[in-house]
C-alpha cells in the first residue's frame, strides 16, 4: 500500500522567534463537511461553486436571542428590519414572520417591502435622499419618516399641504456618543443647536407632528457605552422638545450597529473575544432608558439592528482553482469567489474553514478571487496547509451587507440558497446569465456588428 | 558540489545549512525529494519516486515539485545557476 501524500513543504527555523501566525492560530485548520447537516459536496454539485448558503435556523436564533436580550429588559420594544443589510425576499420574509417591521432607505427598498407584503405603517423610511414622489406614498401609507435635513422639512410641508394631511414624523440626529467617527453626516447635530432649530422650524411651520426620535451612531460598534450615551442624550431632547414645543415623543429609534462575530481587520483578538454579547449592549440601552425615563413612561424603543442579527446566517462556499508562490515565498491560492460577492473582504477576516481534512502544515496564505483586477484580494493573511485544487473552502459570517453590496462585475453572481429548518434546500435567488445584464441594454442599430462568423 | 550535497539532514525533517547557519524544517514529502535531488535525481525520476511511494497522481506531484523546488530556491537553498 502506497502512503497517503501530503504536499512537499520547507519552512525556515527562526531562533526566539516561533512563527508568530503559528501553532494556535484562530483559524488553524478548522474542517467543515456540512452546513445545517447538508454536506458541502452535495450543495455544490446542485447548486454550483461559488455558493451562498443561508441558514434559516440560525437567522432565527441570532434574532430571538437579540429580541429576548431586549424584551426581558424594557417593556416596549420594535425591531425593524434593516433592508439594505440583506434584502433578499427570502430573508426578510423570515424576519417579518419573526416580528420585524421593514427599514428602508430608498423607494427602491420601500417597494421592495411593499411587494413582499409589508404594510405602510409597519415600514420606517430613513435616509438622506428620499424623492418628493417617495415621501408623497410613504405618507399617504402611512409610513414613519425620520426626516434627515430642512429640505426634507420643506418636502414633507408640501406633501402635508397636497394630501391635506398633518405627517406625523420623526428627525433623525446625530451627537457625541465619545466614539469614533461620528456619523454626522445624517441627520441634525445635537450638540451645535442644530437639531433643536429643526424642532423650532417644525413647531414654526405648523403643518408636522413630531413624534419620534431617530439615531444611528455607526456600524460594528464594540462599545456599549456609547449606546447608553446615545439612549441618554435622546430621552433628554425628547423631555425637552416636549416642555418647549408640546410635541409628545412616542419613539426612540437607535437605530443599528451592533457587532457579528466577524474579525475586523486591525483586530487580532477573536470576535468571541473581542465582540461584546447582545446582553451587554441590551443591559446599557435599557438601563440608561430606565433610568432616564420619567416613572411610567415608556415610549417605543426601535431598533434597527442587521449586522447582528444576519452576519453568522450566511456562508459562502468557494473553491481552490489554482495554487501560486509569490516571488516573496508567500503562498497564494485562485479561488472562485472574490470582492465582487464579497465586499465586506474590505472589512473582515472571514473564518476559513476546509470541506475536507487536508494534512500538512500550516502556513500564511493569501486568497486571491477570480476577477484580473488587483483589489481582488479575499484575505492577504490565513493560515492554510498545502490546498489540492478543488478544495473547497467555507468563508463565513457574510451573511451582512454581501448579498445587496455585490457588484455584477466581470462575473455572473452565483446562486443563493436557504437551507430550512426542516433541512430543505431552497434556492432563494438563481445565479445571473448574460440576459439578466443584456436585458436593459440598448445598441443602437447603426452599431451593430457585420461581422460573418 | 552543489549546495544541497552539502546541508545535513536527520530522518525527523531537520535540515541545517552549513554555508548560512540556518536551519530549516520538512514535511516526509519534503525530505523525501530533498534525499533524492541529494543523489543527484532528475526531476522525472522524483516524480516516477514520488507517485510509486504516495498515494498521488503524477500531474499533482509533478505540479508540487515545481512549488518545492521554488520554496528552496526562496530559502537560497538552490543555486541560481543550478537548475535541477
Ligand atoms: C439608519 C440605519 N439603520 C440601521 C442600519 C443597520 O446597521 P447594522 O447592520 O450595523 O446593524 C444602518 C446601516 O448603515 C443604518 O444606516
Amino acid at each position: 500500500m502506497k502512503k497517503p501524500y501530503e504536499k512537499p513543504v520547507i519552512f525556515k527555523l527562526k531562533t526566539g522567534f516561533m512563527n508568530k501566525f503559528g501553532g494556535g492560530s484562530y483559524f488553524l485548520k478548522k474542517v467543515r463537511s456540512e452546513i445545517e447537516g447538508i454536506s458541502v459536496d452535495e450543495l455544490v454539485k446542485e447548486f454550483g461553486s461559488p455558493l451562498f448558503v443561508f441558514s434559516e435556523r440560525k437567522l432565527r436564533q441570532k434574532f430571538r436571542e437579540l429580541k429576548n436580550a431586549f424584551t426581558l429588559r424594557y417593556p416596549n420594544v420594535e425591531f425593524s428590519w434593516s433592508y439594505k443589510t440583506n434584502y433578499l425576499d427570502a430573508i426578510c420574509a423570515i424576519l417579518h414572520d419573526e416580528g420585524e417591521t421593514a427599514e428602508v432607505v430608498s423607494e427602491f427598498e420601500y417597494e421592495k417591502a411593499r411587494r413582499l407584503g409589508v404594510p405602510g405603517n409597519k415600514i420606517i423610511y430613513n435616509g438622506p435622499y428620499k424623492p418628493l414622489d417617495s415621501l408623497r406614498v410613504a405618507v399617504r401609507e402611512g409610513a414613519r419618516i425620520n426626516v434627515d435635513h430642512f429640505e426634507e422639512i420643506a418636502d414633507l410641508e408640501q406633501v402635508a399641504d397636497e394630501l391635506g394631511a398633518k405627517p406625523r414624523i420623526g428627525i433623525r440626529l446625530n451627537m457625541d456618543t465619545g466614539i469614533q467617527p461620528q456619523w454626522s453626516r445624517f441627520g441634525f447635530n445635537l450638540e451645535s443647536g442644530q437639531a433643536i432649530d429643526a424642532v423650532k422650524r417644525i413647531a414654526a411651520g405648523g403643518k408636522l407632528e413630531l413624534v419620534g426620535l431617530h439615531c444611528h451612531i455607526g456600524t460594528f460598534i464594540l462599545e456599549p457605552r456609547a449606546y447608553e450615551q446615545e439612549v441618554k442624550k435622546m430621552v433628554e431632547f425628547a423631555y425637552r422638545i416636549e416642555e418647549e414645543f408640546g410635541f409628545k415623543i412616542e419613539y426612540l429609534d437607535i437605530g443599528g450597529g451592533f457587532p457579528s462575530k466577524n474579525r475586523l481587520r486591525g483586530i487580532y483578538l477573536p470576535p468571541d473575544v473581542a465582540v461584546p454579547s447582545v446582553d451587554e449592549f441590551a443591559e446599557g440601552v435599557c438601563n440608561a432608558l430606565l433610568s432616564s425615563l420619567r416613572p411610567g413612561d415608556y415610549p417605543k424603543l426601535i431598533l434597527e439592528s442587521g449586522r447582528a442579527i444576519v452576519d453568522e446566517a450566511g456562508y459562502l462556499i468557494t473553491t481552490v482553482h489554482a495554487a501560486k508562490r509569490m516571488p516573496n515565498g508567500r503562498k497564494a491560492y485562485v479561488v472562485d469567489a472574490g470582492v465582487n460577492i464579497l465586499f465586506t473582504a474590505f472589512w473582515y477576516h472571514f473564518n476559513v474553514e476546509l470541506d475536507r481534512e487536508v494534512n500538512g502544515p500550516a502556513e500564511p496564505c493569501i486568497l486571491y478571487g477570480p476577477l484580473c483586477m488587483n483589489i481582488d484580494v479575499v484575505d492577504d493573511m490565513v493560515q492554510l496547509p498545502p490546498l489540492p485544487r478543488g478544495t473547497r473552502l467555507i468563508l463565513s459570517p457574510v451573511g451582512a451587507y454581501n448579498v445587496t453590496q455585490w457588484m455584477q462585475f466581470i462575473r455572473y453572481r452565483p446562486n443563493v440558497v436557504l437551507i430550512g429548518e426542516n433541512g430543505e434546500v431552497e434556492l432563494i435567488r438563481e445565479a445571473e446569465d448574460l440576459s439578466d445584464i443584456v436585458r436593459r441594454e440598448r445598441l443602437p442599430e447603426r452599431l451593430e456588428l457585420k461581422w460573418k462568423d | 558540489m552543489g549546495k544541497l550535497q552539502k546541508l545535513a539532514m536527520s530522518d525527523e525533517g531537520f535540515i541545517f545549512d552549513p554555508e548560512t547557519g540556518s536551519s530549516f524544517t520538512v514535511n516526509q514529502t519534503g525530505l523525501f525529494i530533498l534525499k533524492l535531488l541529494k543523489e543527484g535525481k532528475s526531476q522525472e525520476e522524483v516524480v516516477e519516486a514520488l507517485t510509486e511511494e504516495f498515494d498521488v497522481s503524477r500531474e499533482e506531484a509533478a505540479r508540487d515539485l515545481i512549488d518545492f523546488l521554488e520554496q528552496l530556491r526562496l530559502n537560497g537553498l538552490l543555486r541560481e545557476e543550478k537548475s535541477v
